[in-house]
């Protein structure tokens, strides 16, 4: 047995290089230190992440975008063995997500990760976060259960207020004039083809360049001498914590799912009334309190707008902090980029709060 | 400062090293957690068969204006989940079988000019009365459904003790 192993092992080995892989997986060193505890929400994502893509497959082997999209949601929810099981770890683990992909970033953000020359791991992260959304707002539109098809409609105004192009946008994401069948299968294409096409290839790029420049340490483990600093091997001991992370995540994962089972709502109807107390995900809950409180204070269409500028100037300066606070000589600008993000945080923090008490 | 461990690095006969234990032990709990994913994974997608399986169990049908059905002209009708023929032959004789070829599962349709049913996937053919097979690639007959026609369409029922 062992003799079959070893010498299977070394036929594969002279072809493909395993020992090489090896060797790099025992030179690799993962920093220890008061913060280590934030690296591993990276590799919660990518779990998530993992989860999504496999729920996922499940969900496409019964679901039927276009008019029949609702019934099959409801076939898969009561009529198939387990398939609310499965449509809840969906559902469950995308918000899981979300929530691990935003403590990952403001981690990364803190301590100072985008830093040269890891810029491209910031940016290519950013837009692993807006693809995401994306992912999220897609999804949500799936089942058409009547929560569904408000959000759709709602969420589809944002783009439309824009100047000009923007009609013509909302019109061609919907697939018509109102939220239907066409606006499914449009989203189902999104959903599960062209979105993973992009995400994909971003995050083998992001996840390579973790492998390219190693872990970011912050600012202050960077100022004590290199002698000082502490590491742990790569393998086994970090690949044992983050397995052990991962089973974590895997049974807080399956403990929701099962305890609290997504529910559907009654099929989408456009001439029902929207029910009260509708409300988006709460990844989009800030965005939405925003709009809703700029409409308050300003008449009509000006208020979407200048809310949708705020946000956008937002996430550009957010964007671009790689570039005004480059590296560790930064000092005073070093100090006002981690204002802006507590002040980021703070916002979000507040108006999500806000938008969920003002339901 | 330095931990003393109550362990022995080597372990006296029969015994088991700390690493081994500790190896077979996640070996274990991974296997548990495999079961419980696959297991949840494995009943969703075998639902539609567990549906199909307890559809087939049906024994009887009636196809609907079957008696309509001129001389010399077949008539296919679903049998469970199965396709099936109803032949009126010339001689006022009326036969019914389960359509799926015993060689490779095709369709099998009925030719009346020839008289013979024929599978158009690999040529084989059976006898239109008993559902014999004939010549070609199929090991077995067609399986044969009891007839019987009514005022209202033509009951088909399958022996029991008969395999489909």
């Amino acid at each position: 047995m062992k003799t079959l192993f070893t010498s299977v092992y070394a036929w594969v080995d002279e072809r493909l290089g395993l020992e090489e892989i090896q060797a790099f997986a025992r030179k690799k060193r993962v920093p220890l230190h008061a913060q280590s505890f934030w690296y591993y929400w990276g590799g919660i994502s990518l779990f998530f992440f993992i989860m999504q893509a496999v729920t996922g497959v499940l969900l496409m082997v019964y679901y039927r975008p276009g008019p029949d999209a609702y019934e099959s949601v409801r076939q898969i929810t009561y009529d198939m063995n387990f398939g609310w099981l499965i449509r809840s770890t969906h559902s469950w683990s995308a918000n899981l997500m979300l929530g691990a992909v935003f403590i990952h970033m403001f981690s990364v953000y803190f301590m100072k990760a985008y830093r040269q020359p890891r810029e491209f791991g910031w940016w290519s992260g950013l837009a692993l976060l807006i693809l995401a959304t994306v992912f999220g707002f897609s999804g949500y539109l799936l089942p058409m259960d009547d929560l569904a098809y408000f959000a759709t409609k709602v969420g589809l105004e944002v783009p439309a207020s824009a100047p000009v192009i923007g009609p013509l946008i909302a019109k061609l994401v919907r697939g018509g004039t109102e939220v239907g069948a066409h606006t499914v299968q449009r989203f189902y294409t999104l959903h599960v083809v062209i979105l993973p096409a992009l995400f994909i290839p971003i995050l083998m790029f992001h996840l390579w360049l973790v492998q390219k420049h190693g872990n970011a340490v912050p600012p202050a483990e960077e100022n004590k001498p290199v002698a000082q600093r502490r590491s742990i091997p790569f393998f086994p001991n970090f690949v044992i914590k983050d397995v052990a992370v991962w089973l974590i995540a895997l049974n807080v994962l399956a403990v929701l799912a099962a305890i609290f089972p997504w529910d559907l709502g009654p099929q989408a109807d456009a001439l029902r009334p929207a029910p009260k107390g509708i409300h988006p995900e709460w990844y989009f809950m800030s965005q939405f309190q925003v709009l809703k409180v700029m409409g308050d204070w300003m008449r009509g269409t000006l208020g979407e707008v200048v809310g949708v500028l705020l946000f956008t100037g937002g996430m550009v300066a957010w964007f671009l902090v790689p570039l005004y606070d480059p590296n560790k000589s930064s000092g005073r600008k070093a100090r006002q980029a981690t204002y802006f993000g507590l002040a980021v945080l703070a916002v979000l923090i507040i108006t999500t709060i806000w938008g969920y008490a003002a339901l | 400062m330095k931990k003393e461990y109550n362990h022995k690095a080597v372990p006296t006969e029969g015994e088991m090293t700390r690493g081994a234990f500790l190896k077979a032990a996640a070996g274990g709990v991974g296997l548990c957690y495999a079961a419980a994913a696959g297991y949840p994974i494995y009943r969703y997608l075998s639902s539609p068969i567990e549906k199909v399986e307890s559809a087939a169990t049906v024994s009887e049908v009636t196809v609907p204006d079957g008696q309509k059905l001129a001389k010399g002209e077949a008539k296919m009708f679903k049998f469970g989940a199965k396709p099936a023929m109803l032949i009126h032959h010339q001689d006022d004789s009326w036969v019914a079988l389960i359509a799926v070829c015993t060689h490779l599962g095709c369709t099998a349709q009925y030719e009346s000019a020839k008289n013979r049913i024929f599978c158009a996937c690999h040529g084989g053919v059976y006898d239109p009365k008993t559902g014999g097979n004939v010549s070609g690639p199929p090991p077995r007959p067609l399986t044969r459904l009891e007839v019987k026609v009514t005022a209202d369409g033509v009951v088909v029922t399958q022996n029991p003790t008969a395999k489909t």
